[in-house]
């Protein structure tokens, strides 16, 4: 029983410090607050049957955006604490083990938990819309997907409050995660809960690389489709060839910690360097997963907001091509410091070099499809405008980093923190809100209010240079990255006092934008044609949001941006469009039983992180139980009849 | 249950009569595309554990080393077992194609069997070496041993859970599209656990007796 049953001191709810206090406080009040409104107002049910059982890859879509967003705001604080740690020297703000907890999580979070969540709202809304597909290839494990990383950040944000928080980083090299450095439960929530939101990611990755496969409308090929989906296919290549990498570093060193094993231990053989290899094969090209959406959506914005079609179109889905493919044999820059030796290290360093080709093609690209056009400053055009210097110069200080040799000074000092927020907060996050601006109206059926918009772009997007640049010169003064604190005599104060400022300015910016959300909702101009924009993609077809079929009579595709080009012919012809006769279209039903698989695999994951077998094996057990009564199951799908799709078509207002 | 299928065009396009049963419905032919793909990632997953298993092989830390551990006849016998239950997995398919449901089935249970019995040994197999000196824990080299064996002993299993209960839906269900689909994937599955088996067989057991 001793395993099976936790000790219960004061380890299991974490005590001791006023910020977690609060937390937990709020934790409870936030709990309670949500079921007593959706007790009151009676809104169970409808949570259950619209939104816990769809299988509808839109709504999936706005789960996890508001997922990304809450998730967001969470590694937002956690930097924003980190930077008030550092607005002066010796400060006790936080302690040491505090501080390695928090920026344990940011990382965690910010990239698991924010990023691939935020990638994936955009892959749900908009692939299937853009191909002319009434749905993903798998809806199912689509819900599945999403469950699964929902329930994982439930797991992983638990850590907080109960056992504490992971603290070796967020890539967790043994052997400071080994059990002989880091008894505590921290770092089984991180390995636990990132092995099953990685088991979620591969299920999408597999899921939108069929999907664009098969599922395109006739006439759609490959090199008629838009560049967004052309960089879901490169990003799901990526994960799919990427993830099984992460599985197995985590399960290696979950083997070492549950049960003894000495992979990654300083005993018997281990070797921690092998950890740090798996790790990276994995998280390379993790960072190329979620810029590469980024760049996809940056081509939509900026053809749709120049009024031209994108330039270089063969060039730009060459270039996202190439990149998936050198983005494998970049990983040891992540390590140059570790002595792989010279020849390693140069292949590598020149691999690192050449990725910046491919990109700099997309850079002129964009470049060139403004070039003459008929430009609309809106709110995403805005953040696509705002990504390229950034991302220059991030770029740039890349290339800095990649040469081996010089790489012996910068390496994890706080300019290379500089260069990976520059490329990850300028290319995905900036990517991601221009996404979320230009999909928003296709989602909710309303536009985000433009004027705080732009006082948000403005705000985040100063903030963020006044943040990271006094952070360049930090490193380049001796600055490493995780240190607490730091003495006052060494020359950092003013500048990191600055850097503060700039965080906070960028904090300010993110309100602004849930201000902006927050006041849509309510005020936000309704969009009553489905094409706010002017767009030139199919998506933009339907009407806003769509149907739940999305189609009622799939498209036949001509040509590159589809939508354009059937509005150009319309305008020139008024010969009355035939329509072909509606047909009974085929969907897949809700189901409940995604939820209840990832719950419990969290319940599983729970006992694990604890030692405790018999729930662990217990959740292994209902799982299988799920699958086969999935596997069992024969009636999981209906037809919509014609009459249906009439109705719903004429209130819709089309014929 | 099929008739349902087939009185509409899935997702608004037409069944292909021609193809075999298992990708005549345009559902069929997806979901064996997504498992290829599904097995890509597996295959990423066994390449890894491959990987690791050579970096540490060596690492015996003083402990019984591969040369000592390892018995010709036990994973020989292995081999032949597993090589010879994905023969009789494809007959399975071979007979699934004829509409004989009786072969298919036929076919599928001695597939189990054998599936079964070389879970059985490689079990004895691992009891064998905890129980004399040689655990997970007592070095990397069998860490990874145990890790990268045992990870495709545990596929197996799934495989042969997964078979039995398609031999149940064969049997109340006959064949049909979505059993032939089904039929369909679990054999992919199987033979890709063979090829994974044949790289274990030269990567880990014959390199550790010859070393």
């Amino acid at each position: 029983m001793s395993t099976f049953l936790p000790h219960f001191p004061a380890t299991f709810i974490v005590t001791g410090d006023p910020l977690i206090y609060g937390a937990e406080v709020s934790i409870v009040l936030a709990t309670v607050g949500i079921l007593f409104v959706l007790t009151y107002f009676k809104k169970w049910r409808w949570l259950w049957r619209e939104w816990l059982t769809t299988v509808d890859h839109k709504k999936i879509s706005v789960m996890y955006l508001i997922a990304a967003l809450l998730m967001f705001f969470r590694g937002g604080v956690d930097a924003m604490l980190m930077r008030t740690q550092l607005i002066r020297p010796n400060m006790s703000f936080l302690q040491a083990e505090h501080y390695n907890q928090i920026f344990t999580t940011h990382g965690t979070i910010m990239i698991l938990f924010m990023a691939m969540p935020f990638i994936f709202a955009m892959f749900n809304i908009a692939v299937p819309l853009q191909i002319g597909a009434r749905d993903v290839a798998f809806p199912y494990l689509n819900a599945v997907s999403f469950w699964l990383f929902f329930f994982a950040a439930l797991l992983f944000n638990l850590s907080f409050v109960v056992g504490g928080s992971p603290d070796a980083g967020w890539v967790s090299y043994p052997p400071l995660a080994g059990l002989e450095f880091d008894r505590g439960p921290g770092e089984n929530f991180y390995l636990l809960s990132l092995q099953i939101t990685g088991i979620g990611s591969i299920a999408t990755g597999i899921n939108f690389m069929a999907t664009i496969l098969k599922m395109r409308a006739p006439g759609m090929t490959l090199m008629r489709m838009p560049l967004f989906s052309w960089s879901v296919l490169a990003s799901s290549i990526l994960i799919i060839f990427a993830f099984p990498a992460l599985t197995v570093a985590l399960a290696l060193l979950l083997i070492d910690r549950l049960a003894g094993a000495h992979f990654f231990t300083m005993f018997q053989g281990g070797n921690p360097m092998m950890y740090i290899n798996l790790f990276w094969i994995w998280g390379h090209p993790e960072v190329y997963i979620v810029i590469l959406p980024a760049f996809g959506i940056f081509s939509e914005v900026v053809s749709t907001f120049s009024g031209k079609r994108i330039f270089g179109y063969s060039s730009m889905v060459a270039s996202l091509m190439t990149i998936s493919v050198i983005s494998y044999v970049l990983w040891v820059h992540h390590f140059f410091t570790m002595g792989a030796g010279p020849g390693v290290n140069s292949f590598f360093a020149v691999a690192t070099m050449c990725v910046g080709i491919p990109t700099g093609v997309k850079v002129f690209n964009w470049l060139f499809t403004m070039y003459r056009g008929r430009i609309r400053l809106t709110v995403p055009m805005l953040w696509a405008i705002a990504f390229i210097p950034i991302f220059a110069i991030g770029g740039a200080t890349g290339v800095m980093l990649a040469a081996a040799p010089a790489d012996y000074q910068y390496h994890n000092s706080f300019f290379l923190i500089a260069h990976f927020h520059q490329v990850l907060i300028g290319g995905t996050v900036f990517g991601m809100l221009a996404g979320m601006y230009y999909w928003w109206p296709k989602m909710f059926g309303y536009m985000l209010n433009e004027r705080l918009g732009r006082w948000a772009f403005w705000l985040f997007n100063s903030g963020f240079y006044v943040t990271f640049f006094p952070q360049y010169l930090l490193g380049l003064m001796g600055m490493t990255r995780r240190m607490y604190t730091y003495p006052a005599n060494m020359g950092w104060n003013t500048l990191n006092f600055i850097s503060t400022m700039g965080a906070y300015v960028m904090g300010i910016g993110f309100i602004v934008l849930v201000m902006d959300v927050v006041y849509s909702i309510r005020f936000g101009e309704r969009d009553v044609t489905g094409d706010p924009w002017n767009g030139r993609t199919l998506e933009w077809s339907l009407p806003s949001p769509a149907p739940h079929y999305n189609f009622a009579r799939i498209p036949t595709v001509t040509s590159r941006d589809a939508w354009w080009t059937s509005k150009q012919e319309r305008s020139r012809s008024d010969a009355p469009r035939k329509l072909e006769p509606l047909q009974p279209i085929h969907m897949p039903k809700s189901s409940g039983r995604p939820f209840i698989m990832s719950a419990i695999f969290f319940i599983g994951g729970f006992g694990l992180v604890f030692n405790w077998y018999a729930l662990g094996f217990l959740a292994l057990l209902g799982v299988l139980v799920s699958m086969l009564l999935r596997s069992l199951e024969y009636d999981t799908d209906y037809y919509v009849p014609v009459e249906e799709i009439e109705q719903t078509e004429a209130a819709l207002g089309r014929a | 249950m099929t008739i349902a299928h087939g009185e509409f065009p899935v997702h608004g396009r037409s069944i292909n009569h021609d193809a075999p049963l298992e990708y005549s419905l345009e559902e069929g032919a997806l979901r064996i595309f997504g498992f290829w793909l599904f097995l890509a990632t597996d295959l990423v997953l066994f390449a890894c554990l491959f990987a690791t298993y050579v970096v540490l092989h060596g690492a015996a830390a003083g402990g019984p080393t591969e040369a000592q551990l390892f018995d010709v006849p036990g994973f020989t016998a292995e081999t032949l077992i597993l090589l010879t239950s994905s023969f009789t997995g494809g007959l399975g398919t071979y007979a699934m194609h004829n509409g004989s449901r009786r072969g298919l089935i036929t076919w599928m249970i001695i597939t189990v069997l054998l599936g079964l019995s070389f879970i059985g040994l490689e079990v004895k197999e691992f009891v064998t070496y905890a129980t004399h000196g040689a655990p997970l824990q007592r070095s990397a080299f069998l860490s990874a041993f145990f890790t990268l064996v045992g990870t495709h002993g545990c596929h197996v299993s799934l495989g042969i859970l997964w078979m039995l209960s398609i031999i149940y839906q064969l049997a109340r269900r006959g064949i049909t599209p979505i059993t032939a689909r089904k039929v369909f994937i679990v054999g992919l599955y199987w033979h890709f656990l063979d090829i994974v088996w044949v790289f274990i067989f030269t990567v880990v057991y014959l390199n550790g007796v010859m070393s």
